[in-house]
């Protein structure tokens, strides 16, 4: 799901650019308020840990691989604006040294995944964690906030992609969402046995921006 | 976290890096799935306007490609855990 170089118009990829710039300024200015001493390491852990998890390609049908991506695992963890900085730092480095993802691209990217797939992805798994309530809630949300965050942040790739004229978008985006749903369910599933393992062995890490 | 926690969750991800990221599918994933069927792959398959060091996770120069691409892994796994942690302690400043 990295957007290469010369998939977007530069329209697309300058405006991503900005708002990628603007909204990672935004959650570090965030974070610098609510980062708690035990959060420092969690960040340097998860961003470590996501990065070693998205090189592990998964099949998923004919001929097709998918990845973790990883934003509302981070986001479980470090809230939504910890989550959003840690997949900027991710693919920022994938992009910058291992060529996955075009320099280009890389504003849409951190759109797509820091912004709808962890921050959006934490908005969503926070209301179902709120109302179910307890672990229950937590791990529910987990596994429907990981898997359509998948969804989501394809289908915002599709639409930026046929705002680029690269593909008409009655054609790309029922592709990228067919294909993300197939990869959101091993996302939720990878993202699950972490977060029920952190719950059993060190539940005070679960991020709860009341911050008990 | 303690010291120990913090050990062991990056020891993991080193192995994961390392160990298990030669046996990763290969095929195409979603995304160049999608560019291959729709065939808009090749507009991505211009020269990338910066060349990284280590292309495709493998590292240049090695002819075994299980341990080019683990070595490259646990090189990036360091370097990300790295960089987000000083980014974090830059931030609690």
């Amino acid at each position: 799901m990295h957007i290469p170089d010369g998939f977007l118009s530069a329209n697309t990829w300058v405006s991503t650019w900005i708002i990628s710039i603007g909204g990672i300024g935004y959650c570090i200015k965030k974070l610098s308020k609510i980062l708690r001493e035990k959060m420092i390491p969690l960040m340097g852990v998860m961003s470590a840990f996501i990065f070693a998890v998205q090189m592990l390609n998964f099949p998923i049908a004919a001929g097709t691989s998918g990845h973790l991506l990883g934003g509302v695992l981070a986001a479980v963890l470090l809230g939504p604006y910890g989550g959003a900085v840690v997949l900027a730092v991710v693919l920022s480095i994938q992009c910058l040294v291992f060529q996955d993802g075009g320099l280009t691209a890389l504003g849409a990217n951190m759109f797509n995944m820091s912004f709808i797939g962890s921050m959006g992805g934490y908005v969503i798994y926070n209301s179902i964690r709120r109302i179910i309530g307890n672990n229950k809630g937590v791990l529910i949300g987990t596994a429907v906030a990981s898997w359509l965050s998948v969804v989501l942040a394809s289908v915002f790739c599709a639409v930026e992609l046929a705002i680029s004229g690269t593909s008409p978008l009655q054609v790309v985006l029922p592709a990228m969402a067919l294909v993300h749903i197939l990869i959101g369910i091993g996302e939720a599933i990878i993202s699950v046995l972490v977060v029920s393992f952190i719950l059993k062995i060190r539940p005070d890490l679960i991020y709860n921006s009341k911050g008990e | 976290m303690s010291k120990k926690h913090i050990v062991l969750w990056i020891l993991f991800s080193l192995i994961l890096a390392f160990f298990i990221s030669p046996f990763a599918s290969s095929s195409p994933d979603g995304l160049e799935k999608v560019a291959e069927d729709r065939g808009f792959l090749e507009k991505g398959e211009i020269k990338p306007v910066f060349t990284s060091p280590i292309p495709d996770y493998t590292w240049p120069g090695i002819d075994n490609e299980s341990f080019a691409t683990g070595l490259a892994g646990i090189f990036g796994t360091l370097i990300v855990f790295g960089v987000a942690y000083g980014m974090a302690v830059i931030i609690k400043r």
